[in-house]
């Protein structure tokens, strides 16, 4: 079973984000979208069991080929790929 | 388990300085960043069995991982090209001095098929 995180506030569509718990560049990541205020959800990949690890990291490559940490996915269509701070405020901060 | 002392944490990060600068490399002078990656590495010591990189998915199995273990293989050529590791442990004499900050790089590990 996968756990999805989900972190309340405004509706600025669909956000995704996908991070490691180890990851101090993820949690710049996750702090920058609550202060922003945006209903967003996370998953923890790292702490996921083998095979649902497996499942999402084939969902995170479908963006982001790399499949490095941390990706922004809004509206499974823009994908935002690592702590950038700039592009993120531009993408949910209005 | 993984919860590590301040004490544990800071006698790491001691050593690891002074070896760090013994072979001119420089840790990320923002301490607590600093910090909080060495208990990233110590967590995934525990978890792997190996320093794999805080900020990569460890595969789990070492033979995979080598070039991710801390200090990864992609480290010289990063802090080189942008002033910082992947995870910006390690950063330029610049960026020590606080004449630049850390950012986020590209990852330079190669796409696994």
């Amino acid at each position: 079973m996968i756990k999805v995180e989900h972190v309340k506030g405004k509706n600025k569509g669909k956000i995704m984000l996908y991070v490691l718990s180890t990851c101090v560049w993820c949690r710049k990541t996750k702090d920058l979208l609550k202060d922003l205020g945006v209903e967003y959800y996370y998953i923890f990949v790292d702490q996921l069991e083998d095979s649902d690890k497996e499942q999402q990291m084939r969902e995170v490559s479908k963006y982001n080929p790399h499949r490095s940490f941390p990706t922004l996915v809004i509206n499974n269509d823009r994908c935002i790929v690592g702590f950038k701070e700039d592009e993120i405020r531009e993408a949910l901060g209005k | 388990m993984n919860d590590f002392s301040e004490k544990t944490i800071g006698q790491v990060y001691e050593r690891l300085n002074k070896y760090a600068e013994s072979h001119g490399y420089h840790l990320n002078p923002d301490i607590e960043f600093t910090k909080d990656l060495i208990k990233s590495l110590l967590i995934n010591q525990n978890r792997y069995g190996y320093w794999a990189c805080p900020c990569r998915l460890a595969s789990g199995k070492k033979e995979e991982d080598l070039d991710i273990i801390c200090p990864c293989d992609y480290r010289d050529a990063d802090v080189k090209e942008f002033g910082a590791c992947y995870c910006a442990l390690y950063v330029s004499q610049v960026i020590k001095d606080g004449e630049k900050q850390a950012e986020p790089i590209p990852e330079r590990r190669p796409i696994k098929e």
